[in-house]
């Protein structure tokens, strides 16, 4: 058996087991912590596809920042753990429907004919010195640049739109003050407070 | 792999509007409540230097940029600069009803500024892509206008409908477009034209194309997809309203063009059908439910309902000419919009909306000079003869008879005539009504000098329709 293939069984049998473990566990912080796992192992897979821009933006967005954000919400409310499993039984008809669904959806496109091996051989590896992050900067930055800078104005259009509607300025609102932060000096924070030493009992 | 620098040039005036739109943002955080009137007056400037780089880097030729993205050709600069126009106005009229509610704040003017960008983008896009993403850049800025009075329960609620639904039909189109796309391999749309013209017509394209026609009818509000259209215009404050049927709807018409004739313009006769179907409707239900509302707002809601018909008329009969005949329905259309939501504005006061057809009551006793614009305004959106209105339904109705479509024509007239009533009452309100509110009006300097000069485009334009007539037929050749 090659390397490739153990490397890539090896990823497999983690992501199965992490992705089984976030459903069960009864702990929602073990549960999110078994998705960073998940994620870890997919991005692993991803790398063996020669997919390395996916699998680096994997890591940094979806490990890096949108579980990050996700353990702090599970860890700042208290979640009880007990009550979640109790829709199990309830819930397993419409969950085993969904995934008989998926499961023909999937049967259908690997069966027609469109996809067949014949019509979409497997793709010839590239060779070491080809890297798609590369590539990919390359096309975004020339054929398509117009859409991309639209598509930066959009998210800055949210910004500006999510901060214009939210935003109140209350005489109680606290916010800090950076230049005087800068000018602080260690007088302000700390004093020196010369004490007699107590007598020993 | 190159970019060719030279490609800037006629992207200018993009350009110019994001980079002063990003300037505006930061400039404004300096200025203190009483110093926002600069914000005001950058934008304006801004508004009206992008016209002139439009105008300026226009050479009457078509162009493809950004590897076939961008389009700069005579549609799209004449579009841009009547788009520019209508903003403007909308600009001008809000300065005082934003500022007698507490919302003069810089961040509506950046945001309005981003949503003519989004409608720039939208009217020069070569690809689905930037379509959607034009359309999409104008949609969001106009939800956070919608809600920009975010203290109001009608606001937040107009807002909500206006998000909700328009993310649905953004849906639609996106859907559609992923099935062109998957059907002929291409996001240009002069290829995808060509490639389906040598196509044969068959299920998946029509399929492709409903979805496309349903997105777009969302966002012209074309009955039965016209939900959404009273009551955002009922909720929003004002001179949104006045952004939302001026401006956004030329660029929903050049959407139509973009989407409907230049890249499945082979597939002209299926789409014909379902647009006589929206186009008929439109005029029956905008035109006939009109009629039993006491809300002026709402009231001009349904009417543009009934001249989105009228647009969609021009369209379907699938000729230059009525091309041409919808394009100058469209921005004759915006300036009425713009003139008759600029009266609203112009009897608000702070708390008090003016939004009720008995707002209206005997305001030619209260002012005769206005009462005498909202005349023409409301006689040109009816059709009657010397304003432009009745011109632009005319070049529509000659469009649909040239190509033996008279029953639609005589639809159309009849629906019309219906929709003649609830303009007129408006004009026996304000003329034979006795006024309950007998304090004389005197608008500020800007509403005065804005509000006469759109009425007065609105009849000068119905005496001389030969130029603006005539530049409509010139960019649709």
């Amino acid at each position: 058996m090659p390397f490739e293939k153990i490397v890539f069984y090896l990823f497999a049998a983690i992501l199965v087991y992490a992705a089984t473990r976030v459903i069960t566990v009864r702990n929602p912080v073990h549960a999110a912590l078994h998705l960073v796992l998940a994620f870890f192992t997919s991005a692993g897979l991803w790398i063996l596809l020669e997919a390395e821009f996916l699998a680096i933006t994997l890591v940094l967005v979806y490990v890096g920042a949108v579980m990050v954000l996700f353990l702090f919400v599970v860890m700042m409310l208290d979640i009880n753990t007990a009550p979640i499993r109790e829709g199990f039984i309830k819930y397993l008809p419409v969950g085993l429907t969904v995934a008989g669904l998926m499961i023909l959806e999937m049967y259908l496109v690997v069966q027609s004919k469109y996809f067949d091996a014949e019509r979409m051989p497997a793709p010839v590896p590239k060779g070491a010195d080809y890297s798609n992050t590369r590539e990919l900067g390359g096309v975004l930055y020339t054929d398509y640049v117009y859409p991309f800078e639209i598509a930066a104005v959009i998210l800055l259009v949210a910004i500006i739109a999510a901060i214009a509607l939210t935003m109140r300025k209350r005489p109680e609102t606290r916010f800090q003050n950076p230049a005087e932060q800068v000018k602080v000096q260690r007088n302000s924070r700390v004093r020196l407070v010369k004490m007699e030493a107590e007598p020993k009992d | 792999m190159t970019l060719d620098p030279g490609q800037f040039v006629l992207l200018m005036p993009e350009i110019f509007v994001l980079t002063m739109a990003c300037v505006i943002l930061v400039v404004d955080l300096f200025l203190s409540k009483k110093e926002r009137v600069i914000s005001y007056w950058l934008t304006q400037i801004t508004v009206v230097i992008a016209a002139v780089l439009t105008i300026a880097v226009s050479n009457g030729e078509t162009e493809l940029l950004f590897f076939g993205t961008f389009i700069a050709d005579p549609m799209a600069a004449a579009l841009k600069v009547f788009i520019y126009i209508v903003v403007g106005l909308a600009f001008l009229y809000s300065r005082h009803y934003l500022a007698l509610r507490g919302l003069f704040k810089g961040e509506f003017y950046v945001l309005g500024l981003f949503a003519m960008l989004g409608t720039m983008v939208l009217v020069s896009a070569h690809s689905l892509l930037t379509v959607y993403l034009g359309l999409e850049l104008l949609s969001l800025s106009l939800y956070a206008l919608v809600a920009f009075n975010r203290d109001t329960y009608s606001c937040s609620e107009a807002a909500m409908k206006y998000f909700v639904l328009g993310a649905l039909s953004s849906g639609m189109l996106l859907y559609g477009m992923s099935i062109l796309y998957g059907l002929t391999g291409t996001l240009d749309i002069d290829l995808m034209g060509q490639i389906l013209a040598q196509q044969e017509t068959h299920v998946g394209l029509v399929f492709a194309v409903s979805f496309i026609v349903v997105g777009v009818s969302f966002k012209l509000g074309a009955v039965p997809f016209h939900m959404w259209l009273p009551d955002v215009y009922q909720g929003a404050p004002t001179p949104v309203t006045l952004y939302i049927s001026s401006a956004s709807k030329i660029a929903a018409f050049a959407m139509v063009m973009r989407l409907l004739v230049e890249s499945v313009g082979s597939l002209q006769p299926q789409w014909e059908g379902m647009l006589i179907v929206l186009a008929v409707l439109s005029l029956a239900i905008g035109n006939v439910v009109a009629i039993a509302q006491t809300n002026l707002k709402r009231m001009l809601a349904y009417s543009t309902i009934s001249h989105i018909g009228f647009l969609l008329l021009g369209v379907l009969s699938g000729t230059q000419a009525g091309y041409a005949a919808a394009m100058f329905y469209v921005i004759t259309y915006a300036l009425m919009a713009a003139g008759a939501f600029g009266m609203i504005i112009l009897l608000s006061r702070a708390g008090f909306e003016a939004d009720e057809i008995s707002d209206f009551k005997g305001l030619n006793q209260r002012n005769s000079w206005f009462a005498l614009m909202m005349l023409i305004l409301m006689f040109s959106m009816a059709g009657v003869p010397p304003t432009v209105g009745f011109y632009a339904k005319l070049s529509v109705l000659q469009a649909v008879i040239n190509v033996d479509m008279v029953w639609l024509a005589a639809v159309a007239v009849f629906f019309a005539v219906i929709g003649a009533f609830y303009y007129i009452r408006l004009v026996k309100v304000m003329y034979f009504d006795d006024a309950e509110d007998k304090e004389p009006l005197e608008p500020h300097f800007d509403l005065r000098f804005g509000l006469t000069a759109n009425g007065l485009a609105v009849l000068l334009l119905g005496l001389f329709p030969g130029s603006l007539m005539a530049l409509c037929h010139q960019v649709m050749s």
